[in-house]
């Protein structure tokens, strides 16, 4: 499980924007997925109102979130499986043990899931000495490397074929080719072997739909249908926001998904989960719980402020197109939630204050909303969080972060308020100025609280005159 | 609407403290075209650095003292879109629990124009007459593109420039790093945000890079000086301006 460390990201940022590697492996991203999901977006038959709707869809879940969940839960008790409701990550972690302990679960296959990363699932097994293995390809890959994700779909990119070729000969004892199709077949080799052993398979939810009593997984690679389908217990683990009402609207938000992710119309597999395989099933597992995780999501609910924020579906669209997210990559944020999404999300699940800097980090640019298949307002957001670190907020336990900065714009907006004293500020400012080294009417060095502006740009001295008095003597001249 | 009788010159603070010649410019164009011009010589920030970085109460204090300067202008226009996204769309939340002041904020928000947007959609120009004999690049300044959707303007009135060639950049829509108080809190990852951008521009072989936001052109101007690279930096209103 990646550590949750949003308070050094500064310090790996650094490291990200230094890595040549990650920067050509960004970028490449963010030209392929950035563009073509917004092509998809354009070439819906559904034309430009798909997005709000199926905003409306998600927000219509969410306000009705109680019962959309006892409706699910009935559904699927229907089907012959267990439903259990988990208030904490420790609560989720510990139904899991139970379960994988009273079924004697030896081997553990996963598909990719954010929110048993959220709970820090894997390591809680580990513990008990079950052996666990991610079976997405890029998870399996940091898995083997113990690394964290550099993205929410696409969690291995920053990895060069040869550093995949070097590791799989380190730690699967292949022979060493860095060939793509060589190499994923050694994977998948290695990977069928678990997938036979394996006694209990766990998965997230991508949305479920409460009308049918169905949790819905998507892949490309097929692993989640295998992880779900071969082992004799399936355990899902589900954010309690990943609902819609019925299939119309799940199915909508899916192909939307599915443009966000990984610009698909829509993933290669899409499976429907519903209870344990029925009699007259051909394979499937014999038990099926599903665990629905709360673990701060409730607050969330409560403040009308974030609410908007439990539409969103992971799909990482919004990294596609961040600007920072293309120079810092995904380690940097400390969090299984990156980029934009994960500067909104994770502050609200793990602590304002301590993820402080990465609700200040962003540009504010808003192209995460323009890409956001459900159109989610993550600058406004971000806003909201910014507010409450300058003022604190009991509810959400900030303290202000910054009384100094607190101070400065106290001092800067008597200032801003009076014309005359703020002329005369600038009078001694263009004064001072010249003191601080320049060329070409550029200054090359601003003292604190600037320097930062003057650490990789210069910036142009104050005018000598104001627009202000300018257009004063002109209109005085145009007068007399 | 009609062609205003008046129109109300609010200069962003940059211009007014910096690059004063991008509101001459401003001026000169808008003059040329028989406008009548005011300018309240007591206005200051609107608040949207304060605002930016989560200081709401002292962006509502600047947000009253431009209600009180500005709300009896016929039509506000601004060289920036970022400043007219504040006030146009930023007030109203500021003042979204106060019913009194809302209904101010409303007044003066549907009456503030983006400089580029005003000739275009308010007053229906596409050209003004300008001659810039060189080649132009165009940045695409974030929140005027995506929060007042304005680019269809500037790209109609920079391609009625005579004899200027438009070079489209890569990624012209692409944030340059500024943010506002994030280039100097966060400089490292604002720095390598605008060396792609910085990098886009010089590829594009132009040799001045415009836009209506003078923080953005401060911003790329800043690099490309510290790198020594003569590209010149251009407010759209000084290309425009030009005969």
């Amino acid at each position: 499980m990646s550590t949750i460390a949003p308070e050094k990201y500064k310090e790996n940022a650094s490291k990200g924007i230094a890595d040549p590697v990650l920067q050509k492996a960004l970028g490449g991203l963010q030209d392929r997925l950035g563009p073509a999901t917004e092509k998809l977006y354009n070439s819906q038959p559904e034309g430009h109102d798909m997005r709000p709707r199926a905003h409306q869809f998600r927000r219509k879940a969410i306000d009705n979130l109680d019962v959309l969940l006892s409706t699910l839960a009935d559904k699927v008790r229907g089907h012959g499986g267990i439903v259990h409701f988990a208030k904490t990550a420790e609560e989720a972690v510990e139904i899991c043990k139970k379960i994988a302990l009273e079924n004697d679960v030896k081997t553990v296959v996963k598909g990719k899931s954010m929110v048993t990363e959220e709970v820090g699932l894997n390591l809680a097994l580990e513990k008990e000495g079950i052996e666990v293995y991610e079976t997405d390809l890029g998870e399996y890959i940091l898995q083997l490397s113990g690394e964290g994700p550099t993205h929410i779909v696409a969690p291995a990119i920053h990895k060069t074929r040869r550093e995949i070729a070097e590791l799989f000969t380190e730690k699967l004892g292949t022979p060493y080719t860095e060939d793509p199709p060589t190499l994923t077949r050694y994977a998948r080799k290695a990977l069928r072997e678990k997938f036979l052993k394996a006694d209990m398979g766990i998965s997230g939810c991508n949305l479920a739909c409460a009308e049918t009593g169905h949790i819905v997984t998507v892949s490309n690679e097929g692993n989640i249908r295998m992880s779900t389908t071969l082992p004799k217990i399936h355990v899902a683990f589900m954010g309690m926001e990943r609902i819609v009402a019925n299939l119309e609207e799940q199915q909508s938000i899916l192909r939307l998904m599915s443009m966000g992710a990984a610009a698909q119309e829509i993933g290669g597999y899409v499976s429907y989960v519903g209870g344990p395989a029925q009699a007259d099933h051909s394979d499937g597992p014999q038990e099926f719980h599903l665990i629905i995780i709360d673990n701060g999501r409730s607050k969330i609910l409560a403040d009308p402020e974030f609410r908007e924020m439990l539409c969103c579906i992971r799909c990482g669209a919004c990294l596609n197109v961040c600007p920072v997210y293309g120079k810092i990559g995904g380690q940097a944020y400390g969090s299984p939630y990156c980029g934009p999404v994960g500067a909104v999300v994770t502050p609200l699940l793990f602590g304002i204050n301590t993820s402080a800097d990465l609700c200040a980090g962003e540009t504010l640019c808003g192209a995460c909303k323009q890409a956001c298949p459900l159109e989610i307002n993550l600058p406004r957001m971000l806003l909201a969080l910014r507010s409450k670190l300058s003022d604190g907020d009991p509810d959400w336990q900030v303290q202000p972060k910054s009384k100094g900065e607190n101070l400065l714009f106290s001092g800067w907006q008597r200032l801003n308020n009076n014309r005359k004293i703020y002329d005369t500020l600038l009078d001694l400012m263009r004064m001072l100025q010249h003191l601080l080294p320049a060329k070409q009417g550029m200054i090359t060095r601003l003292p604190w609280p600037f320097s930062g502006w003057t650490a990789n740009r210069n910036m142009k001295k104050l005018a000598p005159k104001t627009f202000m008095q300018q257009w004063k003597e002109t209109k005085e001249k145009k007068d007399s | 609407m009609n062609k205003p009788e008046k129109v109300t010159l609010f200069i962003q603070c940059l211009v007014d403290t910096v690059f004063p010649e991008t509101g001459a410019a401003m001026v000169t164009v808008l003059e040329r075209l028989g406008l009548k011009l005011d300018c309240p010589s007591n206005q200051t920030c609107c608040g949207q650095p304060a605002f930016n970085a989560g200081h709401q109460r002292e962006a509502r204090a600047a947000a009253v003292k431009f209600l009180d300067i500005f709300e009896d202008a016929e039509v506000i226009v601004c060289p920036s879109g970022s400043c007219v996204n504040m006030v146009r769309n930023h007030y109203l939340e500021l003042f979204a629990d106060d019913p009194k002041m809302l209904v101010r904020a409303q007044a003066v928000s549907m009456k503030i124009y983006e400089f580029t947007e005003f000739l275009v959609d308010v007053l229906g120009v596409e050209s003004v007459g300008a001659r810039f004999p060189h080649k132009v690049t165009y940045h695409a300044s974030c929140h005027l593109n995506r929060f007042l959707g304005v680019d269809r303007q500037p790209r109609t009135l920079l391609a009625h420039i005579d004899d200027m060639t438009l070079i489209e950049m890569k990624d012209a829509d692409t944030c340059c790093g500024f943010g506002g108080t994030f280039a100097v809190k966060y400089s490292e990852i604002s720095g390598a945000v605008l060396e792609e951008k910085v990098q886009n521009i010089v590829d594009s072989g132009a040799e001045v890079v415009t836009g209506c936001d003078m923080g953005c052109l401060m911003n790329i101007q800043g690099m490309l000086s510290r790198k020594n690279i003569p590209i010149e930096v251009k407010h759209i209103a000084q290309l425009l301006a030009e005969k």
